[in-house]
């Protein structure tokens, strides 16, 4: 018994270093699973920011009063909002906004100092620019920040309701955190499947695969060897972005390393059955590419990363649950930012655990069975 | 002894028969080969349907816990903006322990709490409201967050007048903001134009880039070569199917936002397609040139996907405004020819003909698409060195 | 007026550089040749001896590094694709296009040609009826066996008369009675059209039909002339040995074989051994009479491969690195009767296609059984079912007792296996590969760096244990392969066409190598194209289409096949007759 299981053991060692070494021999294929990783956790660490800095408007003061100067000094001195234009009459405005100069023209009325003075409410209009929701919607978010703001110092301050806001894990509310949090299983997953799958495939192609067949090798020491090394590869590019994330954007973390080590094996053992899967059932690589094209679409788009599931129609609400990066992105969003426990987590397990758990056998078993 | 004339006929003949031989033989193996299919129709389809439906980047439906600790009728008064409001899922609790419980089980990303001295505070004139955001998803956080605090400042102007509090007697600025280009203020009309964007990539760059490693790979332009046949010929012949490919893909899209998802096209559709004629032939000259140069399937559509389906999908403005992003990384968005097609078809949707734009993103299309045409042609040499 | 030349070249050299060593490689050097008008010249040598090269230079798809060529009269640097215009050329992997039908291919290429509607129809029949391809115009390029591709290369490349025809091993891999069509259609095109013809070609009885030969090696010149000059380098050395009762013929070759002080090649034919030697007073002193004591010898005709093979020996300057097997030539082998593989009634069907028809074979323990036929006889399949990779759809099927098949995965560890394809890692350095199979097969971490140790020296691979094996030339995978086979000192060896491509001195190695572990007691099951190899065996099936159509010693083929002297005729003879008899 003892020297069965040792020499179980040995085998899928043997696997395992032979997959690693022909995965990462050649000086290509280490560029290829490295770069990738690096360029778009810069990219997403920059670029994915709804968050605005000195973002361009124009303004239409039409009433010229000091409560209007006012007010526009106070978006100036923002640090939000920098003047690009000021405009002396309306038809201006639409060149603002189409020529995508501008993000936001705020007008304000001959009336304004009249009805301010007077007591009346003192409407002013904020236009932005509807070919980009998310910076629009942010754009009058803020306006309206700066309005209550102005506002409350109408009245000295002395106000009757006073809000205290604050914004647990993030409080700076600054959308890369969460960004970058969720490219931790998103970057590994698209490799990472295809690596699994490629694996078997190549092996195919080259004729290898048979001569592992015709070895003493069983199933489930091939199908450990072909999927510990895309795990270890995986969690190695999480590592990188981790690092990436901690040291270089300086997002902090707060959970526990084991915790998130834990989640992300049990995603990245998910992702390589469903790898495994499709190098089992493709007969090129080619095909392997084009399945995998055809999973990850699905995979990514609906995984909760920048559009939040709840909004998504209810069919595709309920397919969500068979999509391991939903739970996985989800529990290690908490996990970093949160400092989400093990318990709390559990629950997004299970779908993950269910999804490798399907398609690890199936895989498998197709090894032998796909010949034919 | 004949004239010029018929030396360009007998010329022309040959060159349209071999053209014609080639094209017939692409089409043959597009229709033969799953992948290519997969890639060029149903890929783009799947793509309409998840981004038409499943993306959304409208705040909805933002389930939050409000904290009763005073239930009186004026705070019920003062809250009734979130109810009925379509950004708020409300849940009512009673104590703070039972909201954070539901946000740590994901079922509130805000609450609201009503402290219990509250009605007793403001009639004496000041009280408090605390709010407290799940900043993990923060876009989420801030915009809700602002949505809670315009409608209690709203409440509280209005309501101002019946609490003794000192008042200045100046009136109050009233935000009315307008979106332009967007009536329906959802961001279905601004990813489906988006959508065009990404599918005439997708089979421009992604696709192409497959065809001439293919044969590369399998080793049919040895002999290929060796016969009368032109470079020129040869990547007519992969231009002209997949430029048809992908103008399907091209056509269903316009399809789609105009049937599925009521987009409207303020703009000129000629100049639509006139500009998606050209980005589509800088793309396939692009996909040519990774092909020719890489000349292995694997690691070509590795690299289209590198520098052209990510930079699509990030940097183009497609899913995130780079307006705020470092300077360096605008400046990369600058230099793809996808951004400017973007800007460009974004704005025929939704804003109109805005033509000092039109001319000059149109001339850079077009000078892309020389530059990716000519460079197609210098990479590809009857050579097997 | 038309140059009596279709090709010359002056001082003619092409350097590559690898870029892994970064240094330069030398494929051709100072190369100056013509080829006649008219006529159909051979390019022979061994590999990587610049053929290729040479033809993809002459098409213009490779820059000639160094001097001068000059293709149907016109400088190929100059304007390649009027050059390309008047010639075909068939690479030697040609590129059907998989997804297209036959005719589809052809009509492709006629397009290309620009044959006109009216020629193509009577040439396309013509082409068609040549490679009986003419019941399978529609079917798809991709679902053709490995000849029938190969002869629709060939029909794509003739859709019309060139100036000049470039074929590059048109028939490797191809089967002895493709082979012949082959080269019928070509006799045919260069008596009828007069086409310029230059084929390059492993096999030297297809070298022997030209009428002029140009060998190389290591990319200069060997010889250059008609056929019959050649022969006259080994004329007067060529003998044949009588093989003594009860000693299989392999192990009097060895014994001649490892004789290098006298004899230069040795070959088993028709039950004896011939063999080539330095000079006429070499008989006297052979080796092989210390083994075999009145060892009868007789001179015969000299034939090309005798010539080639000589001239080969003697341009080799570097010191022969063939691994050494000792062996005692003299030992009767032991008849056990004991079976170790039995099949029964053998069949595998892919959906109405029948592969394998009711099969039934035993093999011996110590014996070497050659499974041989033309392509698509099912060979392969019933290899494939043999070594537990494609069940049987019906039948009774035993290795050792089980089936590898469902057998638990200890019993592939009796088996080694050697597959058709170069199937080691290549990314993987040699000594990588041995360690990973060595590895999986059991072997105790202790005694694991001994045994790569012990075949690395018995391989003689030990030079490049650090190389990356898909670096390696033919000869080297070729022993690579073989090492990894053997790694586990496995007591049967399943052998799938593992000379196909490689050249003689290489197949010789490899033979030698074989009949040592025969020796040894080694069963090995063995399929191949090379008929003559078949010799080398102890028994030997032939099949085709699926059936089973002789089953005996090599001397009993040769008798059913009309008394054949070479067994080359007597696969053919009988595969004909079953033909004939089957329709």
């Amino acid at each position: 018994m003892h020297d069965s299981l040792s020499l179980f053991l040995r085998r899928v060692l043997f696997m395992i270093r032979k997959e690693l070494i022909t995965t990462l021999r050649d000086p290509k294929s280490q560029i290829i699973l490295i770069l990738p990783v690096l360029v778009q956790g810069f990219l997403y660490g920059y670029v994915a920011n709804y968050n605005l800095d000195e973002a361009p408007y124009a303004v239409l003061d039409q009433s010229r009063s000091k409560y209007s100067v006012e007010l526009v000094s106070k978006f100036d001195g923002s640090g939000l909002f920098k003047r690009a234009r000021t405009l002396s009459n309306a038809t201006q405005i639409a060149d603002c906004i189409d020529s995508g100069d501008t993000v936001m023209v705020l007008t304000i009325g001959p009336e304004f100092a009249k009805q301010i003075a007077s007591g009346q409410s003192a409407p002013i209009q904020v236009i932005t620019d509807g070919r980009n929701t998310m910076t629009s919607g942010v754009v009058a978010g803020y306006a309206s920040a700066i309005v209550a703001n102005y506002n409350s110092e109408l009245q000295n301050n002395q106000n009757l309701i006073d809000v205290k806001s604050i914004t647990w894990y993030n409080p700076n509310q600054l959308t890369h955190w969460g960004f970058l949090a969720s490219l931790l299983p998103m970057m590994s997953l698209s490799q990472i499947m295809m690596l699994a799958g490629l694996s078997v495939a190549r092996e195919r192609e080259d004729g290898t695969f048979e001569q592992l067949l015709v070895t003493p090798l069983g199933p489930i020491e091939i199908l450990i060897g072909k999927a510990v090394p895309p795990i270890l590869i995986g969690l190695a590019q999480c590592t990188l972005v981790l690092m990436l994330s901690v040291f270089w954007f300086k997002v902090k973390f707060v959970g526990s390393l084991a915790t998130l080590y834990l989640t992300l094996l049990i995603f990245l053992i998910s992702c390589v059955g469903i790898g495994l899967s499709i190098s089992a059932i493709s007969s090129s690589m080619q095909q392997v590419m084009v399945y995998n094209f055809v999973v990850l679409m699905p995979i990514m788009l609906l995984s909760g990363m920048s559009t939040p599931v709840r909004n998504m129609p209810e069919v595709l609400q309920y397919i969500t649950y068979i999509n391991p990066l939903r739970f996985a992105i989800e529990a290690v969003r908490r996990i970093y930012l949160e400092g989400a426990t093990l318990g709390i987590i559990a629950p997004d397990f299970i779908p993950m655990v269910i999804v490798a758990a399907v398609t690890m056998p199936t895989a498998g078993w197709l090894f032998r069975h796909k010949l034919s | 002894m004949f004239s010029l004339p018929d030396f360009t006929v007998i010329f022309m003949n040959d060159f349209l028969r071999r053209l014609k031989a080639l094209v017939l033989k692409e089409y043959y193996q597009l229709m033969r080969d799953s992948s290519s299919l997969t890639i060029g129709i149903i890929i783009p389809i799947m793509l309409i349907l998840l981004i038409g439906y499943g993306l959304t980047l409208d705040i909805k439906n933002v389930p939050t816990a409000v904290v009763l600790e005073d239930a009186s009728p004026t705070v019920q008064d003062m809250l009734s903006f979130m109810t009925g409001s379509e950004y708020f899922e409300t849940h009512y609790v009673t104590s703070m322990r039972e909201a954070e419980k539901l946000m740590s089980q994901r079922k509130a990303e805000a609450i609201v709490r009503i402290p219990s001295d509250f009605t007793s505070k403001l009639k004496r004139g000041h009280a408090d409201i605390q709010i407290i955001l799940w900043g993990v998803d923060a876009a989420t956080a801030r915009t809700a967050g602002g949505y809670i605090e315009a409608g209690i400042a709203q409440w509280q102007a209005a309501n101002r007048a019946n609490y003794p509090v000192a008042s200045t007697g100046k009136g109050a600025v009233v935000v009315t903001s307008r979106q332009w280009f967007n009536d329906a203020n959802t961001s279905t009309w601004v990813f489906v134009p988006g959508l065009v964007v990404m599918i005439v990539t997708l089979v421009g760059v992604f696709l192409t880039t497959m065809v001439m490693a293919r044969e590369w790979e399998r080793g049919t332009l040895e002999s290929l070569f060796v016969s009368p046949v032109r470079i020129l010929e040869i990547l007519l012949s992969k231009i002209i199917p997949y430029f048809c490919v992908a103008m399907c893909g091209f056509w269903l899209c316009i399809f789609a936002a105009r049937v599925l998802f009521n987009v409207p096209i303020h703009g000129s559709f000629l100049i639509i397609l006139f500009s998606s004629v050209i980005y589509l032939i800088a793309s396939l000259g692009m996909g040519l040139t990774i092909s020719s140069t890489i000349r292995s399937q694997f690691l070509a559509s590795q690299i289209a996907l590198l520098v052209s389906m990510m930079p699509t999908m990030m940097l183009s403005g497609f899913m995130f405004d780079l307006r705020s992003s470092p300077l360096v990384i605008q400046a990369v968005g600058h230099i793809l020819p996808a951004t400017f097609y973007m800007e460009l078809i974004k704005s025929l949707f939704l804003a109109g003909n805005n033509w000092p734009m039109i001319i000059k993103n149109c001339s850079v299309l077009t000078l892309y698409a020389i530059f990716f045409i000519i460079l197609s042609f210098k990479v590809t040499r009857k050579r097997l060195e | 007026m038309q140059p009596a030349y279709v090709v010359e070249t002056e001082q003619l050299s092409k350097f590559f550089k690898d870029k892994a060593s970064k240094t330069q490689i030398t494929a051709l050097t100072d190369l100056n040749i013509k080829i006649e008008k008219g006529k159909l010249t051979a390019l022979i040598g061994p590999d990587g001896a610049g053929k290729t090269t040479l033809m993809r230079m002459i098409c213009g798809l490779m820059v000639p590094s160094e001097g001068k060529l000059t293709v149907l009269g016109r400088d190929i640097t100059d304007r390649p694709q009027l050059v390309q215009n008047l010639l075909s050329y068939m690479p030697q992997k040609f590129g059907l296009y998989e997804d297209l039908t036959c005719q589809e291919n052809m009509n492709l290429y006629a397009d290309l040609h620009g044959v006109p509607q009216d020629v193509r129809k009577e040439r396309f029949a013509k082409l068609l009826h040549m490679t009986g391809l003419a019941p399978f115009t529609g079917r798809l390029a991709g679902k053709l066996s490995g000849g029938m591709k190969q002869k629709l290369g060939l029909a794509c490349t003739l859709v019309r008369s060139p100036s000049l025809l470039l074929l590059d091993e048109p028939t490797v891999g191809v089967d002895p009675l493709s082979r012949r069509e082959l080269w019928e259609i070509l006799k045919q095109l260069v008596s009828d059209e007069h086409i310029s013809v230059l084929v390059s070609t492993a096999y030297m009885d297809e070298a022997a039909m030209c009428q002029h030969i140009i060998m190389l090696n290591h990319g200069k010149v060997l010889a250059n002339e008609t056929p019959e000059a050649l022969l006259d380098v080994a004329r007067g050395l060529c003998f044949v040995a009588a093989t003594p009762p009860g000693i299989p013929a392999r192990n009097l070759q060895a014994a001649l074989l490892d004789d290098k002080e006298n004899v230069i090649d040795a070959v088993p034919e028709s039950g004896n051994v011939r063999f080539t030697v330095h000079s006429t007073d070499c008989i006297e002193k052979l080796a092989a009479l210390k083994a075999f004591p009145g060892l009868q010898t007789w001179p015969v005709d000299v034939s090309l491969e005798d010539s080639f093979m000589m001239l080969l020996k003697k341009s080799e300057t570097d010191p022969d690195d063939s691994p050494e097997f000792s062996l005692e030539y003299n030992k009767m082998p032991e008849r056990s009767d004991q079976v170790l593989i039995e099949v029964r009634d053998l069949v595998r069907k892919f959906g109405d296609f029948i592969a394998v028809n009711n099969t039934s074979f035993q093999v011996h323990k110590g014996e070497i059984f050659g499974l041989l036929g033309p392509n698509g006889a099912g060979k392969s399949t019933t290899f494939k079912m043999l070594c537990g990779l494609l069940p049987a759809t019906s039948g009774v099927l035993s290795v050792a007792g089980m089936d590898l098949r469902t057998a638990r995965a200890q019993a592939r560890a009796n088996v080694g296996y050697v597959a058709q394809k170069f199937s080691m890692y290549a990314n993987m350095s040699v000594k990588q590969n041995l360690r990973f199979f060595g590895g999986v097969y059991g072997l105790e971490p202790r005694h694991l760096n001994e045994r790569i140790e012990e075949v690395m020296r018995e391989f003689n691979l030990t030079s490049v244990a650090q190389k990356s094996a898909g670096d390696l030339p033919g000869g080297y995978k070729q022993r690579l392969s073989m090492a990894v086979g053997l790694i586990h000192r496995p007591p049967i060896l399943f052998l799938d066409e593992p000379t196909s491509g490689i050249d003689p001195v290489a197949r010789r190695t490899f033979w030698r190598q074989i009949t040592a572990f025969a020796a040894a007691g080694t069963t090995i099951i063995i399929t191949t194209h090379f008929m003559e190899e078949a010799e080398y065996c102890d028994r030997i099936m032939i099949q085709d289409q699926g059936k089973m159509i002789i089953l005996g010693t090599p001397e009993h083929v040769r008798k059913e096949g009309g008394n054949s002297r070479t067994m080359n005729e007597a696969f053919i003879s009988i595969v004909e007759t079953n033909r004939n008899a089957g329709t």
